[in-house]
């Protein structure tokens, strides 16, 4: 297990290390944002990384309330906090790349609005843990995921009618149309390194949250048999 | 000995608890007054004409609503874990949804009756007159009263559980309930304005009523007998 572990990181360190080559140095500087745009190589991939985490944090909690089994809780504990690290992420990158670009620090534009109303429901989700004896916080905050999972097409759908029935702000230089090869490479590479990387802050706060439920259990043990 | 079923023990817990509420008046007074609070306190606040009271009313209302909703929820279990009620209930037969249903329709009908209350209020206070048709304003007032309803009952039963009891079941209710807030908002200052049509908002609401009506009745028994 821990030589996995071990060989996993060094795998990821070199992937990041490359990565962070294409897009330091071998992608093209972008014609009108500049520099700048190479927050794109971080912003994107830890977007997909922050919804991936989400991802697996629900079906950990579907699987959970179906089995009750303790992997399960223990992997949507890591997948959530995982999760709300890199959708903080994306919600600082996002302003300091829309400043110079936008013009604007923050818009309320769907995809927007949605990661921060995501982020907002896994905050909610992490402080329900946090305030709950340790029996009854995997029933409850497997729960809240259950309802945060049925939530989210409503709030993208509501959100899109909401924003498409106002003006837009002024936005400049959508990243969607036609990338450069290189760039396409490098944002590749770097989607790549940021999947592994988040993979293995996962599988570390998994062992972590392991290891603390052992020493729990050891504690509760021991409280038994001197109480005996 | 048969097990009672879901519609009798809803009907004998909702006539309970309508009852309690009927002669101590406890929920019904406090969210009123907090409402009256929020009222006054926006209209001070911003201070709007008679114009832009029709563009901020929508969100004024539903704001208003929410809080005092959530005095009342917090609540709505309160009661059942003095003496453990709530615990002697999953001991027996009856069904868990039963006790859901009754809790959530109790809380419908008080916060129902507070929007009534609070109508007169708000056209007196911002000078409010609706420029589009009143039936809608009270379809959108059923629906979203439904779905803060349900998912606040199902989050304050979850809330009672946790260590800061009070606290909790905003902090949780509100990010879920987004969408539903958005809809809410938006459809009433539709109406109000006469604008757009609040139909899509309507649609979303309903939605949104059906598919966590269902959530909740399918969770509720996992909440009501975590340990």
């Amino acid at each position: 297990m821990k030589l996995k572990l071990t060989f996993f990181a060094l795998v990821t360190l070199g992937l990041l290390s490359y990565a962070l080559y294409m897009a330091l140095v071998v992608a093209p500087t972008e014609a009108t944002m500049g520099d700048v745009q190479r927050i794109f190589y971080y912003h994107v991939p830890s977007a997909w990384m922050a919804f991936l985490c989400f991802f697996i944090n629900a079906i950990a909690s579907i699987w959970y309330l179906a089995k009750r089994s303790q992997t399960a809780d223990a992997i949507a504990v890591s997948a959530a906090e995982v999760g709300v690290v890199f959708c903080t992420i994306v919600l600082l990158t996002g302003p300091i790349w829309a400043r110079p670009v936008w013009g604007i620090w923050w818009t309320w534009d769907a995809r927007l609005t949605s990661t921060l109303v995501l982020w907002l429901i896994y905050i909610a989700y992490l402080i329900l843990r946090r305030f709950s004896t340790s029996g009854r916080a995997p029933v409850l905050a497997a729960t809240l995921a259950v309802f945060g999972f049925f939530d989210v097409p409503f709030v993208y759908l509501s959100i899109r009618i909401f924003r498409t029935q106002h003006p837009q702000p002024v936005i400049a230089g959508g990243e969607g149309s036609g990338l450069d090869p290189t760039m396409a490479k490098a944002f590749l590479w770097n989607m790549i390194a940021f999947t592994f990387y988040g993979l293995l802050v996962m599988w570390m706060r998994y062992r972590l949250e392991l290891a603390e439920r052992s020493i729990e259990e050891a504690h509760a043990e021991k409280a038994l048999q001197e109480g005996a | 000995m048969k097990a009672p079923g879901t519609f009798a023990v809803s009907r004998s817990t909702l006539a309970k608890d309508l009852r309690l509420e009927w002669r101590s008046k406890d929920a019904i007074n406090s969210m009123l007054f907090f409402a009256l609070l929020v009222v006054v306190v926006f209209s001070f606040a911003f201070d709007p004409t008679a114009e832009e009271s029709r563009k901020i009313a929508g969100g004024l209302v539903w704001v208003a609503v929410l809080f005092a909703a959530v005095v009342a929820l917090n609540q709505t279990w309160a009661r059942e874990l003095r003496n453990n009620v709530l615990d002697a209930y999953r001991v027996s037969p009856a069904p868990a949804n039963a006790m859901f249903l009754s809790k959530v329709i109790g809380s419908f009908i008080f916060v129902t009756i507070l929007e009534v209350l609070m109508t007169p209020l708000f056209v007196m206070f911002y000078n409010l007159r609706s420029i589009g048709p009143l039936w809608e304003l009270a379809i959108v007032g059923l629906l979203a009263t439904w779905a803060l309803v349900v998912n606040g009952t199902f989050f304050a039963a979850m809330s009672i559980r946790t260590r800061s009891r009070e606290i909790m079941l905003p902090l949780i209710l509100f990010p879920i309930s987004i969408p539903a807030i958005l809809a809410m908002v938006w459809a009433t200052t539709q109406i109000l304005t006469g604008e757009y049509s609040p139909w899509f908002w309507i649609q979303l609401l309903a939605v949104y009523d059906v598919v966590f009506t269902t959530v909740c009745l399918v969770l509720f028994e996992i909440v009501l007998n975590a340990e």
